[in-house]
């Protein structure tokens, strides 16, 4: 299994599946303990139309053109969100339902009736991705990660997420402060400097960049599991945001690693001849991190000492 | 008789250490100014065109019904709530100019205090001006954070997670975050709500340490009881202002009927303890 197979087969889905898993994980943290998880859950439903229609627009599958249509609907989306929240009055977590379930059901609608049939694109793809087809063909060995000719025929997403997750690390870590500040404080954060609205706009626009990035590799099953169970789990861990976020990281890793691993070998072990989904596998594995967290992680009763007493 | 008294207010500036009032300041300029300041959420305006004069170095309350927009003012005072109109002026100065002169507690209840975060790095918050963006927290700041926490008498909590805290643990803690930003001007919402008697006590006893340090306290405050015995200035507000000034003279029986109509009983005011 480590052998030039290994190189030639798993290496990168691997590593495009850990990448992508941490850069949703990272922003994740934040929108959990914004009471915003299910912005994940909207971006990534809100992309199929966007592909949909860059793809109408463009005539072509090229990459460029459907990550900027992609992107370009995840923030219709966010404007759209915020909009209905404060024309409609109405609760965020309805008006994140509302907008990317018809957003979503927009996207199918133009699929079926566009003639994209002939090309690689569908609803499965876009909620699996294609994970296992991203295999390095000119690898020969371990020793192809030196030799610049067969780096330059790596599966082009496989540098792609790697900038994105780089720029999720270097986004948290130079705004880590303001960030933290208002999450915990919106209205203090304010008083002292921090611009709290753009700074929750931002967020929210980097997960989408993530998960865009994401989406295009691993599909959105992948995107929405890992903006909610690793970091969900990791704050069963630990009572320090810093440590959470360490832990998320580790999950987010453990599940793309394990995922991958128990999708192409499990169902071997037991018999059976076909692999199954390793986007699949990855996200249940991510949800069994989390069950288990909650039964047994350190932290995970609720902190509530005695609010009103001495 | 003129330099004894020049002598003294020196002294006195001496020993409150920071920033030494203007010439101006000394003359009267008030710490916080609100002119014609009208917010609304919806049709309603919740406060509608306040004027209000917080003179510098008092003890200063906010009184009023709830639901009279008394947290609404502070908070669009500070820019946190959108103002319809209104200008804000704190030590004479536009507020964007002077707003480093500012710290702020917010209402106890308006966060999550499950935040994975430990009670020094909520103090360490008030630097934030300071550290900005990435300079790192030198010991220096940790002492500092370490002795505004000691001021409230929560210096042995520092290191627990602030989920542990009880309602009036918190409220220290955030006084002893809004003491790390070394201000000359605090504004609180509503600081003694829901703490037991000593919290309020320990409070109290700092907020007092602030005015004879030259400070400046404005307070929302809920307990009627307690005005005279806290409070030098106060400010009735029912969506409009009531009435403005010392203590002594402006929280009477006439502007407090005047402030909460039917809802406080005369029965009520009797029972309170008014200025002489």
């Amino acid at each position: 299994m480590m052998g030039s197979a290994f190189v030639q087969l798993s290496l990168t889905p691997i590593l495009i599946g850990v990448l992508s898993a941490i850069a949703c994980a990272l922003p994740g943290n934040f929108l959990i303990l914004r009471r915003q998880a299910l912005i994940g859950d909207a971006i990534s439903h809100v992309v199929l139309p966007g592909i949909v229609v860059a793809f109408l627009i463009t005539g072509a599958t090229a990459s460029m053109a459907m990550l900027l249509g992609a992107a370009g609907a995840a923030v219709v989306a966010v404007l759209l969100i915020e909009a209905i929240k404060r024309l409609g009055r109405i609760e965020p977590g309805a008006a994140m339902g509302v907008t990317f379930t018809s957003m979503f059901a927009g996207g199918v609608l133009l699929l079926e009736q566009s003639d994209t049939s002939t090309v690689h694109l569908d609803v499965e793809h876009a909620l699996m991705g294609n994970l296992e087809s991203l295999i390095w063909f000119r690898a020969r060995g371990w020793e192809s990660l030196f030799d610049p000719v067969a780096l330059a025929h790596l599966p082009p997403e496989l540098p792609r997420i790697a900038v994105v997750a780089l720029l999720m690390v270097l986004l948290m870590v130079v705004f880590w402060r303001p960030l933290k500040l208002s999450t915990f404080d919106e209205g203090f954060a304010g008083t002292v400097g921090v611009p709290t609205g753009l700074m929750g706009f931002a967020l929210v626009v980097a997960a989408a960049v993530a998960a865009v990035a994401a989406f295009d590799a691993v599909g959105s099953i992948i995107v929405i599991a890992m903006f909610i169970c690793p970091p969900a789990a990791a704050r069963l861990m630990t009572n320090r945001l810093e440590i959470q976020i360490l832990w998320s990281v580790v999950f987010a890793t453990l599940s793309a690693v394990l995922g991958y691993v128990l999708a192409g070998y499990g169902p071997l072990w037991f018999g059976a001849d076909h692999a199954v989904s390793a986007a699949g596998m990855i996200a249940a594995v991510s949800g069994a991190i989390l069950a288990l967290a909650s039964v047994a992680a350190p932290h995970r009763t609720r902190l509530g000492a005695p609010k009103d007493a001495g | 008789m003129k330099d004894q008294q020049v002598i003294e207010q020196t002294v006195v500036e001496l020993a409150a250490g920071g920033e030494r009032p203007s010439a101006a300041e000394a003359g009267g300029v008030a710490a916080l100014q609100l002119a014609e300041m009208t917010v609304s959420y919806g049709e309603k305006p919740a406060i509608f065109s306040v004027d209000a004069r917080i003179p510098a170095r008092s003890m200063a309350a906010i009184i009023g019904p709830n639901g009279a927009g008394k947290s609404t003012l502070l908070k669009a005072a500070l820019g946190i709530v959108p103002r319809l109109s209104g200008k804000v002026t704190v030590f004479g100065e536009p507020f964007q100019q002077a707003r480093h002169r500012i710290a702020y507690v917010p209402q106890r209840a308006s966060v999550d205090w499950d935040f994975p975060t430990r009670v020094i790095d909520v103090v360490l918050m008030g630097l934030y001006r300071e550290l900005g963006l990435l300079r790192l927290v030198r010991r220096r700041h940790r002492e500092m954070a370490l002795a505004c926490l000691d001021r409230v008498g929560m210096a042995d909590f520092a290191e627990r997670q602030i989920g542990q805290l009880s309602g009036g643990q918190q409220q220290r803690v955030f006084l002893a975050r809004a003491l790390a930003q070394g201000a000359d001007l605090y504004l609180l919402d509503e600081p003694f709500a829901g703490v037991d008697a000593a919290t309020e006590k320990a409070i109290i006893a700092v907020l007092k340490s602030l005015k004879e340090a030259q400070k400046t306290v404005l307070c929302v405050h809920h307990d009627l009881a307690t005005v005279i015995d806290y409070f030098d200035h106060v400010l009735l507000v029912n969506v409009r202002k009531i009435a403005e000034g010392p203590a002594a003279t402006t929280f009477t029986a006439d502007n407090l009927q005047a402030t909460y109509g039917g809802r406080l009983a005369s029965a009520h005011i009797d029972q309170l303890k008014l200025p002489a």
